[in-house]
Protein backbone atom coordinates (compact mmCIF):
# COMPACT_ATOMS: atom_id res chain seq x y z
CA UNK A 1 0.00 0.00 0.00
CA UNK A 2 1.23 3.06 -1.23
CA UNK A 3 2.29 5.76 1.05
CA UNK A 4 0.57 9.04 0.88
CA UNK A 5 -1.43 11.35 3.35
CA UNK A 6 -0.79 14.08 5.68
CA UNK A 7 1.07 13.49 9.08
CA UNK A 8 -1.28 12.90 11.50
CA UNK A 9 -1.27 15.43 14.38
CA UNK A 10 0.25 13.97 17.40
CA UNK A 11 -2.66 13.71 19.50
CA UNK A 12 -4.53 11.46 16.32
CA UNK A 13 -0.97 9.55 16.57
CA UNK A 14 -1.55 8.63 20.04
CA UNK A 15 -5.18 7.86 20.04
CA UNK A 16 -4.36 5.41 16.95
CA UNK A 17 -1.33 3.90 18.97
CA UNK A 18 -3.72 3.58 21.76
CA UNK A 19 -6.18 1.62 19.89
CA UNK A 20 -4.01 -0.58 18.06
CA UNK A 21 -2.49 -0.70 21.98
CA UNK A 22 -6.08 -2.52 22.99
CA UNK A 23 -6.39 -4.39 19.40
CA UNK A 24 -3.07 -6.52 20.73
CA UNK A 25 -4.33 -6.76 23.99
CA UNK A 26 -6.46 -9.92 24.05
CA UNK A 27 -4.10 -11.61 21.88
CA UNK A 28 -0.72 -10.51 24.08
CA UNK A 29 -3.18 -11.37 27.10
CA UNK A 30 -3.60 -15.07 25.87
CA UNK A 31 0.16 -14.60 25.23
CA UNK A 32 0.88 -13.90 28.95
CA UNK A 33 -1.29 -16.82 30.32
CA UNK A 34 -0.22 -19.43 28.19
CA UNK A 35 3.54 -18.97 29.02
CA UNK A 36 3.15 -18.82 32.86
CA UNK A 37 2.14 -21.18 35.63
CA UNK A 38 -1.55 -21.49 35.93
CA UNK A 39 -1.61 -20.15 39.15
CA UNK A 40 0.41 -16.66 37.94
CA UNK A 41 -1.81 -16.06 34.96
CA UNK A 42 -4.16 -13.56 36.46
CA UNK A 43 -1.68 -11.75 38.33
CA UNK A 44 0.87 -9.50 36.82
CA UNK A 45 3.90 -10.07 38.06
CA UNK A 46 7.09 -9.40 34.65
CA UNK A 47 9.09 -11.46 36.93
CA UNK A 48 6.93 -14.49 36.59
CA UNK A 49 8.67 -17.70 36.00
CA UNK A 50 8.33 -18.71 32.29
CA UNK A 51 7.15 -22.05 31.58
CA UNK A 52 6.16 -24.10 28.53
CA UNK A 53 4.01 -26.46 30.85
CA UNK A 54 0.50 -25.26 29.42
CA UNK A 55 1.62 -25.52 25.96
CA UNK A 56 2.13 -29.25 26.90
CA UNK A 57 -0.40 -30.13 29.15
CA UNK A 58 -2.54 -28.80 26.48
CA UNK A 59 -1.20 -31.16 23.58
CA UNK A 60 -1.93 -34.13 25.60
CA UNK A 61 -4.95 -33.05 27.05
CA UNK A 62 -6.93 -32.99 23.53
CA UNK A 63 -5.74 -34.98 20.51
CA UNK A 64 -4.27 -31.55 18.77
CA UNK A 65 -1.85 -33.40 16.81
CA UNK A 66 -4.56 -35.54 15.30
CA UNK A 67 -7.01 -31.94 14.84
CA UNK A 68 -3.50 -30.32 13.07
CA UNK A 69 -3.59 -33.55 10.58
CA UNK A 70 -7.91 -33.42 9.94
CA UNK A 71 -7.48 -29.83 9.13
CA UNK A 72 -4.15 -30.29 7.00
CA UNK A 73 -5.74 -32.71 5.00
CA UNK A 74 -9.56 -30.74 4.73
CA UNK A 75 -7.91 -27.27 3.28
CA UNK A 76 -5.42 -29.49 1.05
CA UNK A 77 -8.46 -31.32 -0.36
CA UNK A 78 -10.87 -28.06 -0.60
CA UNK A 79 -8.29 -26.23 -1.85
CA UNK A 80 -7.41 -28.90 -4.63
CA UNK A 81 -11.07 -29.51 -5.69
CA UNK A 82 -11.67 -26.07 -5.71
CA UNK A 83 -8.77 -25.03 -7.69
CA UNK A 84 -9.61 -27.79 -10.55
CA UNK A 85 -13.31 -27.30 -10.77
CA UNK A 86 -13.52 -23.32 -10.52
CA UNK A 87 -10.85 -23.32 -13.16
CA UNK A 88 -12.74 -25.38 -15.50
CA UNK A 89 -16.20 -23.76 -14.93
CA UNK A 90 -14.33 -20.20 -14.71
CA UNK A 91 -12.91 -20.82 -18.65
CA UNK A 92 -16.63 -21.95 -19.52
CA UNK A 93 -18.02 -18.73 -18.57
CA UNK A 94 -14.76 -17.01 -19.55
CA UNK A 95 -14.69 -18.24 -23.17
CA UNK A 96 -18.11 -20.16 -24.59
CA UNK A 97 -21.28 -18.54 -24.73
CA UNK A 98 -23.21 -21.64 -24.55
CA UNK A 99 -26.90 -22.35 -24.31
CA UNK A 100 -27.69 -20.82 -20.93
CA UNK A 101 -24.45 -19.45 -20.16
CA UNK A 102 -26.02 -16.10 -18.11
CA UNK A 103 -28.71 -18.18 -16.26
CA UNK A 104 -26.45 -20.77 -15.61
CA UNK A 105 -24.02 -17.86 -13.99
CA UNK A 106 -26.98 -16.20 -11.92
CA UNK A 107 -27.66 -19.72 -10.49
CA UNK A 108 -23.79 -19.73 -9.40
CA UNK A 109 -23.53 -16.60 -7.92
CA UNK A 110 -26.58 -17.86 -5.54
CA UNK A 111 -23.70 -19.73 -3.61
CA UNK A 112 -22.38 -16.37 -2.51
CA UNK A 113 -25.47 -15.46 -0.69
CA UNK A 114 -26.64 -19.18 0.36
CA UNK A 115 -23.42 -20.89 2.07
CA UNK A 116 -23.55 -24.50 2.97
CA UNK A 117 -23.35 -23.64 6.64
CA UNK A 118 -26.96 -22.25 6.05
CA UNK A 119 -28.45 -24.95 4.67
CA UNK A 120 -27.29 -26.98 7.26
CA UNK A 121 -30.33 -29.06 7.77
CA UNK A 122 -30.87 -30.55 4.25
CA UNK A 123 -27.18 -30.73 4.30
CA UNK A 124 -26.47 -33.07 6.55
CA UNK A 125 -29.21 -35.07 5.33
CA UNK A 126 -27.68 -35.37 1.79
CA UNK A 127 -24.54 -36.44 3.80
CA UNK A 128 -26.29 -39.40 5.88
CA UNK A 129 -27.63 -40.38 2.13
CA UNK A 130 -24.46 -40.77 1.20
CA UNK A 131 -22.93 -42.28 3.35
CA UNK A 132 -20.30 -39.48 4.84
CA UNK A 133 -21.18 -38.23 7.87
CA UNK A 134 -18.14 -37.89 9.95
CA UNK A 135 -16.10 -38.41 7.42
CA UNK A 136 -13.59 -35.61 5.90
CA UNK A 137 -14.85 -35.87 2.30
CA UNK A 138 -18.22 -34.54 3.96
CA UNK A 139 -16.81 -31.80 5.66
CA UNK A 140 -15.19 -30.38 2.61
CA UNK A 141 -17.87 -31.95 -0.24
CA UNK A 142 -19.73 -28.79 -0.28
CA UNK A 143 -17.39 -26.22 -0.45
CA UNK A 144 -15.88 -27.73 -3.32
CA UNK A 145 -17.35 -25.81 -6.40
CA UNK A 146 -16.93 -22.08 -4.91
CA UNK A 147 -19.14 -19.69 -6.68
CA UNK A 148 -16.24 -17.14 -5.42
CA UNK A 149 -13.68 -18.91 -6.83
CA UNK A 150 -15.75 -19.27 -10.49
CA UNK A 151 -16.48 -15.77 -10.50
CA UNK A 152 -12.88 -14.56 -9.43
CA UNK A 153 -11.03 -16.93 -12.55
CA UNK A 154 -13.81 -15.73 -14.67
CA UNK A 155 -12.93 -12.13 -14.37
CA UNK A 156 -9.13 -12.92 -14.98
CA UNK A 157 -9.30 -15.40 -17.47
CA UNK A 158 -11.87 -12.53 -19.44
CA UNK A 159 -8.71 -9.86 -19.17
CA UNK A 160 -6.37 -12.45 -20.91
CA UNK A 161 -5.93 -11.21 -24.69
CA UNK A 162 -7.92 -13.86 -26.93
CA UNK A 163 -4.35 -13.18 -29.69
CA UNK A 164 -2.44 -15.16 -27.11
CA UNK A 165 -5.06 -18.07 -27.61
CA UNK A 166 -5.42 -17.87 -30.61
CA UNK A 167 -1.07 -18.48 -31.34
CA UNK A 168 -1.06 -21.37 -28.99
CA UNK A 169 -4.32 -22.90 -31.11
CA UNK A 170 -2.37 -22.04 -34.14
CA UNK A 171 0.81 -23.64 -32.61
CA UNK A 172 -1.83 -26.85 -32.13
CA UNK A 173 -2.62 -26.60 -28.70
CA UNK A 174 -5.48 -28.48 -27.42
CA UNK A 175 -8.36 -26.18 -25.61
CA UNK A 176 -7.45 -28.20 -22.22
CA UNK A 177 -3.96 -27.04 -23.54
CA UNK A 178 -4.75 -23.60 -24.13
CA UNK A 179 -6.46 -23.39 -20.78
CA UNK A 180 -3.06 -25.14 -18.95
CA UNK A 181 -0.41 -23.45 -20.76
CA UNK A 182 -1.80 -20.09 -21.55
CA UNK A 183 -4.46 -19.10 -19.18
CA UNK A 184 -3.65 -20.82 -15.59
CA UNK A 185 -0.38 -19.36 -15.78
CA UNK A 186 -1.57 -15.62 -16.39
CA UNK A 187 -3.49 -16.36 -13.85
CA UNK A 188 -1.55 -17.04 -10.97
CA UNK A 189 -1.77 -13.93 -8.81
CA UNK A 190 -5.89 -14.45 -8.72
CA UNK A 191 -4.77 -18.42 -7.72
CA UNK A 192 -2.48 -17.13 -5.13
CA UNK A 193 -5.09 -14.46 -3.53
CA UNK A 194 -8.19 -17.06 -4.31
CA UNK A 195 -5.65 -19.74 -2.36
CA UNK A 196 -4.76 -17.81 0.57
CA UNK A 197 -8.63 -16.66 1.06
CA UNK A 198 -9.89 -20.58 0.82
CA UNK A 199 -7.33 -21.70 3.25
CA UNK A 200 -8.06 -19.05 5.97
CA UNK A 201 -11.61 -19.96 5.58
CA UNK A 202 -10.93 -23.75 6.38
CA UNK A 203 -8.78 -23.49 8.38
CA UNK A 204 -11.18 -21.39 10.33
CA UNK A 205 -14.54 -22.89 9.28
CA UNK A 206 -16.79 -24.11 12.31
CA UNK A 207 -20.64 -24.80 12.06
CA UNK A 208 -20.81 -27.42 9.30
CA UNK A 209 -17.61 -29.43 10.48
CA UNK A 210 -19.14 -28.92 13.87
CA UNK A 211 -22.54 -30.79 12.71
CA UNK A 212 -21.31 -33.27 10.07
CA UNK A 213 -18.21 -34.94 12.17
CA UNK A 214 -18.76 -36.61 15.64
CA UNK A 215 -15.27 -38.80 16.49
CA UNK A 216 -11.63 -37.41 16.69
CA UNK A 217 -10.82 -38.69 13.71
CA UNK A 218 -12.85 -36.61 11.25
CA UNK A 219 -12.77 -33.24 13.75
CA UNK A 220 -10.61 -30.13 12.85
CA UNK A 221 -9.36 -28.24 14.66
CA UNK A 222 -11.70 -25.71 15.06
CA UNK A 223 -14.06 -27.97 16.68
CA UNK A 224 -11.63 -29.75 19.12
CA UNK A 225 -10.56 -26.27 19.98
CA UNK A 226 -14.49 -26.04 21.08
CA UNK A 227 -14.87 -29.24 23.00
CA UNK A 228 -11.38 -28.45 24.72
CA UNK A 229 -12.45 -24.86 25.25
CA UNK A 230 -16.43 -25.34 26.53
CA UNK A 231 -16.44 -24.17 30.56
CA UNK A 232 -17.77 -27.51 31.14
CA UNK A 233 -14.34 -29.15 30.49
CA UNK A 234 -12.93 -28.16 33.80
CA UNK A 235 -9.75 -27.04 31.89
CA UNK A 236 -7.94 -23.96 33.48
CA UNK A 237 -7.44 -20.76 31.74
CA UNK A 238 -4.31 -20.87 31.29
CA UNK A 239 -4.18 -24.45 29.27
CA UNK A 240 -6.84 -23.74 27.36
CA UNK A 241 -4.83 -20.15 26.05
CA UNK A 242 -1.78 -22.54 25.02
CA UNK A 243 -4.65 -24.70 23.21
CA UNK A 244 -5.68 -21.80 20.81
CA UNK A 245 -2.22 -20.19 20.53
CA UNK A 246 -1.30 -23.27 19.22
CA UNK A 247 -4.42 -23.79 17.30
CA UNK A 248 -3.99 -20.59 15.47
CA UNK A 249 -0.27 -19.77 15.49
CA UNK A 250 -0.12 -21.52 11.52
CA UNK A 251 -2.33 -19.06 10.25
CA UNK A 252 -1.39 -15.96 12.20
CA UNK A 253 2.47 -16.34 11.59
CA UNK A 254 1.63 -17.40 7.98
CA UNK A 255 -0.10 -13.74 8.32
CA UNK A 256 2.27 -11.95 9.99
CA UNK A 257 5.15 -13.54 7.39
CA UNK A 258 2.80 -11.55 4.35
CA UNK A 259 0.91 -9.31 5.85
CA UNK A 260 0.08 -7.07 2.44
CA UNK A 261 -1.01 -10.48 0.82
CA UNK A 262 -3.21 -11.35 3.26
CA UNK A 263 -4.70 -7.77 3.48
CA UNK A 264 -5.07 -7.55 -0.43
CA UNK A 265 -6.64 -10.99 -1.05
CA UNK A 266 -9.20 -10.68 1.52
CA UNK A 267 -9.84 -7.18 0.35
CA UNK A 268 -10.48 -9.06 -3.36
CA UNK A 269 -12.34 -12.05 -1.55
CA UNK A 270 -14.83 -9.27 -0.13
CA UNK A 271 -15.39 -6.68 -2.79
CA UNK A 272 -16.28 -9.88 -5.39
CA UNK B 1 -19.22 -27.52 -30.20
CA UNK B 2 -19.04 -24.38 -27.80
CA UNK B 3 -22.19 -25.53 -26.32
CA UNK B 4 -21.10 -28.89 -25.89
CA UNK B 5 -17.78 -27.85 -24.01
CA UNK B 6 -19.21 -24.85 -21.73
CA UNK B 7 -21.19 -27.59 -20.17
CA UNK B 8 -18.62 -30.25 -19.91
CA UNK B 9 -16.65 -28.04 -18.39
CA UNK B 10 -19.12 -26.45 -16.43
CA UNK B 11 -20.76 -29.78 -15.07
CA UNK B 12 -18.58 -31.39 -12.31
CA UNK B 13 -19.06 -27.73 -10.26
CA UNK B 14 -22.55 -27.71 -11.80
CA UNK B 15 -23.25 -30.89 -10.18
CA UNK B 16 -21.83 -29.81 -6.46
CA UNK B 17 -23.51 -26.57 -6.80
CA UNK B 18 -26.92 -27.85 -7.67
CA UNK B 19 -26.37 -30.86 -5.24
CA UNK B 20 -25.24 -28.21 -1.95
CA UNK B 21 -27.45 -24.85 -2.85
CA UNK B 22 -29.73 -25.05 -5.37
CA UNK B 23 -31.43 -28.62 -3.90
CA UNK B 24 -31.40 -28.14 -0.33
CA UNK B 25 -32.67 -24.74 -0.60
CA UNK B 26 -35.80 -26.16 -2.52
CA UNK B 27 -36.13 -29.44 -0.16
CA UNK B 28 -36.20 -26.73 2.98
CA UNK B 29 -38.99 -24.88 1.60
CA UNK B 30 -41.15 -27.85 0.88
CA UNK B 31 -40.33 -29.31 4.15
CA UNK B 32 -41.42 -26.43 5.47
CA UNK B 33 -45.03 -27.23 4.93
CA UNK B 34 -44.63 -31.28 6.03
CA UNK B 35 -44.70 -32.00 9.50
CA UNK B 36 -41.29 -34.02 11.43
CA UNK B 37 -41.57 -37.71 10.89
CA UNK B 38 -41.25 -39.56 13.62
CA UNK B 39 -41.20 -43.33 13.77
CA UNK B 40 -44.73 -43.90 14.55
CA UNK B 41 -46.45 -40.94 12.78
CA UNK B 42 -44.69 -40.28 9.52
CA UNK B 43 -44.14 -36.58 8.00
CA UNK B 44 -46.80 -35.80 5.87
CA UNK B 45 -48.43 -32.31 4.58
CA UNK B 46 -49.58 -30.02 6.79
CA UNK B 47 -49.96 -26.66 4.85
CA UNK B 48 -48.55 -23.41 6.58
CA UNK B 49 -48.86 -25.14 10.05
CA UNK B 50 -45.54 -24.81 10.66
CA UNK B 51 -45.52 -21.28 9.42
CA UNK B 52 -48.72 -20.82 12.15
CA UNK B 53 -46.35 -22.19 14.89
CA UNK B 54 -43.56 -19.65 14.13
CA UNK B 55 -46.01 -16.62 14.29
CA UNK B 56 -46.84 -18.20 17.74
CA UNK B 57 -43.23 -19.12 18.82
CA UNK B 58 -41.64 -16.33 21.32
CA UNK B 59 -38.35 -17.60 21.25
CA UNK B 60 -38.37 -16.98 17.41
CA UNK B 61 -39.67 -13.48 17.33
CA UNK B 62 -36.91 -13.26 20.93
CA UNK B 63 -33.90 -14.75 18.55
CA UNK B 64 -35.17 -12.22 15.28
CA UNK B 65 -35.52 -8.95 17.88
CA UNK B 66 -31.68 -10.32 18.99
CA UNK B 67 -30.26 -10.41 15.41
CA UNK B 68 -31.60 -6.96 15.00
CA UNK B 69 -30.13 -5.49 18.21
CA UNK B 70 -26.97 -7.17 17.26
CA UNK B 71 -26.90 -5.88 13.89
CA UNK B 72 -27.50 -2.55 14.98
CA UNK B 73 -25.42 -2.96 18.43
CA UNK B 74 -22.02 -3.88 16.44
CA UNK B 75 -22.47 -2.51 12.68
CA UNK B 76 -22.56 1.21 13.17
CA UNK B 77 -19.51 0.71 15.70
CA UNK B 78 -17.76 -1.14 13.21
CA UNK B 79 -18.14 0.69 10.66
CA UNK B 80 -16.71 4.30 12.47
CA UNK B 81 -14.39 2.43 13.99
CA UNK B 82 -13.02 0.92 10.67
CA UNK B 83 -13.44 4.49 8.89
CA UNK B 84 -11.03 6.04 11.76
CA UNK B 85 -8.72 2.92 11.02
CA UNK B 86 -8.49 3.49 7.46
CA UNK B 87 -7.91 7.03 8.02
CA UNK B 88 -5.36 6.88 10.64
CA UNK B 89 -3.16 3.95 8.73
CA UNK B 90 -3.57 6.03 5.70
CA UNK B 91 -1.46 9.09 6.90
CA UNK B 92 1.96 9.00 7.98
CA UNK B 93 2.22 7.91 11.37
CA UNK B 94 5.06 6.02 12.98
CA UNK B 95 4.99 2.80 12.95
CA UNK B 96 2.13 2.45 10.75
CA UNK B 97 2.76 -1.08 9.58
CA UNK B 98 2.32 -2.53 12.79
CA UNK B 99 -0.39 -0.37 13.38
CA UNK B 100 -2.17 -1.42 10.71
CA UNK B 101 -1.26 -5.27 11.84
CA UNK B 102 -2.66 -4.92 15.00
CA UNK B 103 -6.14 -3.28 13.34
CA UNK B 104 -6.32 -6.60 10.60
CA UNK B 105 -4.87 -9.47 13.20
CA UNK B 106 -8.82 -10.23 14.79
CA UNK B 107 -9.72 -11.14 11.16
CA UNK B 108 -7.75 -13.91 10.19
CA UNK B 109 -8.60 -15.66 13.58
CA UNK B 110 -11.00 -18.25 13.99
CA UNK B 111 -14.26 -17.03 15.93
CA UNK B 112 -14.04 -19.94 18.19
CA UNK B 113 -10.41 -19.06 19.11
CA UNK B 114 -11.76 -15.31 19.73
CA UNK B 115 -14.87 -16.73 22.09
CA UNK B 116 -12.17 -18.91 24.03
CA UNK B 117 -10.07 -15.56 24.39
CA UNK B 118 -13.16 -13.20 25.43
CA UNK B 119 -14.47 -15.83 27.74
CA UNK B 120 -11.77 -15.40 30.04
CA UNK B 121 -12.23 -11.30 30.12
CA UNK B 122 -15.87 -11.56 31.14
CA UNK B 123 -15.00 -14.30 33.91
CA UNK B 124 -16.65 -12.67 36.98
CA UNK B 125 -14.31 -12.18 39.64
CA UNK B 126 -11.40 -13.47 37.89
CA UNK B 127 -11.78 -11.98 34.39
CA UNK B 128 -9.81 -9.01 33.12
CA UNK B 129 -13.17 -7.13 32.87
CA UNK B 130 -13.90 -7.66 36.62
CA UNK B 131 -10.67 -6.71 37.61
CA UNK B 132 -10.83 -3.53 35.99
CA UNK B 133 -14.18 -2.38 37.26
CA UNK B 134 -13.17 -3.10 40.36
CA UNK B 135 -10.56 -0.79 40.47
CA UNK B 136 -13.53 1.89 40.13
CA UNK B 137 -15.32 0.26 43.10
CA UNK B 138 -18.17 -1.73 40.98
CA UNK B 139 -18.66 -4.89 42.33
CA UNK B 140 -18.76 -8.31 40.44
CA UNK B 141 -21.17 -9.18 37.86
CA UNK B 142 -21.59 -12.61 35.85
CA UNK B 143 -21.73 -10.58 32.86
CA UNK B 144 -22.65 -13.32 30.37
CA UNK B 145 -25.15 -14.57 32.74
CA UNK B 146 -27.08 -11.83 33.10
CA UNK B 147 -29.59 -11.05 29.83
CA UNK B 148 -28.99 -7.22 30.05
CA UNK B 149 -25.50 -7.16 29.69
CA UNK B 150 -24.31 -10.46 27.70
CA UNK B 151 -25.48 -8.78 24.37
CA UNK B 152 -23.32 -6.00 24.83
CA UNK B 153 -20.73 -8.07 25.63
CA UNK B 154 -20.84 -10.18 22.28
CA UNK B 155 -21.11 -7.31 20.62
CA UNK B 156 -17.66 -5.72 21.68
CA UNK B 157 -16.09 -8.05 21.19
CA UNK B 158 -17.72 -8.76 17.34
CA UNK B 159 -16.67 -5.06 16.63
CA UNK B 160 -13.12 -6.16 17.97
CA UNK B 161 -13.16 -9.50 15.33
CA UNK B 162 -14.69 -7.35 12.73
CA UNK B 163 -13.85 -3.36 12.66
CA UNK B 164 -10.07 -4.18 10.91
CA UNK B 165 -11.36 -6.41 8.12
CA UNK B 166 -13.95 -3.72 7.01
CA UNK B 167 -10.78 -1.06 7.25
CA UNK B 168 -8.91 -2.50 4.60
CA UNK B 169 -11.83 -1.39 2.26
CA UNK B 170 -11.75 1.85 3.56
CA UNK B 171 -8.19 2.19 3.04
CA UNK B 172 -8.36 1.12 -0.53
CA UNK B 173 -11.19 3.55 -1.10
CA UNK B 174 -8.61 6.40 0.56
CA UNK B 175 -6.18 5.37 -1.60
CA UNK B 176 -7.67 5.73 -4.68
CA UNK B 177 -9.04 9.60 -3.59
CA UNK B 178 -6.79 12.09 -5.50
CA UNK B 179 -4.03 13.55 -3.88
CA UNK B 180 -5.11 16.75 -4.73
CA UNK B 181 -7.81 17.10 -2.83
CA UNK B 182 -6.17 17.22 0.16
CA UNK B 183 -3.85 19.55 -0.72
CA UNK B 184 -6.80 21.96 -1.77
CA UNK B 185 -7.85 21.96 1.22
CA UNK B 186 -4.60 22.05 3.26
CA UNK B 187 -4.10 25.68 1.34
CA UNK B 188 -7.78 27.03 1.70
CA UNK B 189 -6.65 25.94 5.44
CA UNK B 190 -9.24 23.67 6.17
CA UNK B 191 -9.45 21.68 9.34
CA UNK B 192 -8.99 18.24 9.79
CA UNK B 193 -12.73 17.60 10.24
CA UNK B 194 -13.87 19.71 8.50
CA UNK B 195 -11.94 18.02 5.20
CA UNK B 196 -13.31 14.68 6.93
CA UNK B 197 -16.55 15.59 6.79
CA UNK B 198 -17.07 17.77 3.54
CA UNK B 199 -15.00 15.63 1.42
CA UNK B 200 -13.52 12.14 2.94
CA UNK B 201 -16.83 10.85 4.32
CA UNK B 202 -19.39 11.61 1.32
CA UNK B 203 -16.20 10.00 -1.12
CA UNK B 204 -16.39 7.06 1.26
CA UNK B 205 -19.92 7.00 0.52
CA UNK B 206 -20.15 3.75 -1.95
CA UNK B 207 -17.82 2.17 0.41
CA UNK B 208 -19.96 2.53 3.61
CA UNK B 209 -23.34 1.31 1.75
CA UNK B 210 -21.01 -2.10 0.47
CA UNK B 211 -19.61 -2.70 3.91
CA UNK B 212 -22.75 -2.37 5.48
CA UNK B 213 -24.43 -4.79 3.44
CA UNK B 214 -21.55 -7.26 4.23
CA UNK B 215 -21.96 -6.31 7.65
CA UNK B 216 -25.73 -7.19 7.80
CA UNK B 217 -25.07 -10.38 5.91
CA UNK B 218 -22.28 -11.11 8.48
CA UNK B 219 -24.20 -10.35 11.43
CA UNK B 220 -26.76 -13.34 10.38
CA UNK B 221 -24.01 -15.86 9.42
CA UNK B 222 -22.00 -15.47 11.77
CA UNK B 223 -22.88 -17.63 15.46
CA UNK B 224 -19.52 -19.67 16.36
CA UNK B 225 -18.89 -17.25 19.14
CA UNK B 226 -21.94 -18.36 20.74
CA UNK B 227 -21.36 -22.10 20.92
CA UNK B 228 -18.33 -21.02 23.45
CA UNK B 229 -19.69 -18.22 25.03
CA UNK B 230 -23.31 -18.45 25.86
CA UNK B 231 -24.82 -21.49 23.90
CA UNK B 232 -27.80 -19.21 23.42
CA UNK B 233 -28.81 -18.21 26.72
CA UNK B 234 -29.12 -16.88 29.68
CA UNK B 235 -32.88 -18.28 28.67
CA UNK B 236 -32.44 -16.92 24.96
CA UNK B 237 -31.07 -13.66 25.48
CA UNK B 238 -28.37 -13.82 23.46
CA UNK B 239 -29.91 -16.42 21.04
CA UNK B 240 -29.20 -15.21 16.87
CA UNK B 241 -31.52 -16.80 14.45
CA UNK B 242 -28.99 -19.57 12.37
CA UNK B 243 -28.23 -20.87 16.25
CA UNK B 244 -31.68 -21.53 16.91
CA UNK B 245 -31.72 -23.48 13.75
CA UNK B 246 -28.97 -25.93 15.09
CA UNK B 247 -31.07 -25.88 18.20
CA UNK B 248 -33.83 -26.62 16.75
CA UNK B 249 -32.65 -29.15 13.96
CA UNK B 250 -29.73 -30.79 16.37
CA UNK B 251 -30.62 -30.89 19.78
CA UNK B 252 -34.72 -30.78 19.71
CA UNK B 253 -34.31 -33.01 16.35
CA UNK B 254 -37.61 -31.04 15.24
CA UNK B 255 -36.15 -30.87 11.58
CA UNK B 256 -39.67 -29.72 10.00
CA UNK B 257 -39.64 -25.98 12.38
CA UNK B 258 -35.90 -25.89 11.50
CA UNK B 259 -36.36 -25.93 7.63
CA UNK B 260 -39.35 -23.18 8.24
CA UNK B 261 -36.84 -20.93 10.32
CA UNK B 262 -34.49 -21.59 7.23
CA UNK B 263 -36.73 -20.30 5.08
CA UNK B 264 -37.53 -17.21 7.40
CA UNK B 265 -32.98 -16.62 6.95
CA UNK B 266 -32.94 -17.18 3.19
CA UNK B 267 -35.43 -14.83 2.75
CA UNK B 268 -33.51 -12.41 4.90
CA UNK B 269 -30.26 -13.02 2.86
CA UNK B 270 -32.22 -12.62 -0.32
CA UNK B 271 -33.63 -9.50 0.35
CA UNK B 272 -29.70 -8.04 1.46
CA UNK B 273 -28.75 -9.90 -1.58
CA UNK B 274 -31.22 -7.88 -4.09
CA UNK B 275 -30.12 -5.04 -1.62
CA UNK B 276 -26.39 -5.72 -2.73
CA UNK B 277 -27.23 -5.72 -6.47
CA UNK B 278 -29.08 -2.39 -6.66
CA UNK B 279 -25.80 -1.36 -4.65
CA UNK B 280 -23.39 -2.49 -7.42
CA UNK B 281 -25.69 -1.28 -9.82
CA UNK B 282 -25.58 2.28 -8.62
CA UNK B 283 -22.07 2.16 -8.25
CA UNK B 284 -21.61 1.68 -11.82
CA UNK B 285 -23.24 5.28 -12.40
CA UNK B 286 -21.88 6.58 -9.88
CA UNK B 287 -17.96 6.08 -11.93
Amino acid sequence: MRLQGANAPLLEAGAAWLLALLWVLPLAYAIWAAVHPATLATHFDPFAPLTLANFRKAWTYAPFARHFLNTVLLVTMILAAQLVLCTLAGFAFARFEFAGHNVAFGLVLVQLMVMPEVLIVENYRTMARLGLVDTILGIGLPYMASAFGIFLLRQTFKTIPRELEDAARVEGCSMLGVLWRVYVPLARPTYLAYALVSVSYHWNNFLWPLIITNSVNTRPLTVGLAIFGAPESGVDWAVISAGTLMAVSPLLVAFLLFQRQFMQSFMQAGIK
Amino acid sequence: MKHVYGWLLLTPAAILLVGFTHYPAAATLVDSFFSTGTALRPSHFVGLANYAALGADPIFWQVLGNNLAFALGTIPTSIALAMLMAIWVNDRLPARALVRMSYFTPTILPMIAVANLWLFFYTPQIGLVDKLTALFGVPSHNWLGDPRTVMGCIAVMTVWKEAGFFMIFYLAALQSLPPELGEAARIEGASRWYFFRRVTFPLLMPTTLFVLVNATINSFKLVDHLFILTKGGPDNASNLLLYYIYQVAFSFFDTAYASTLTVVLLALLAALAIAQFQLIEKRVHYR
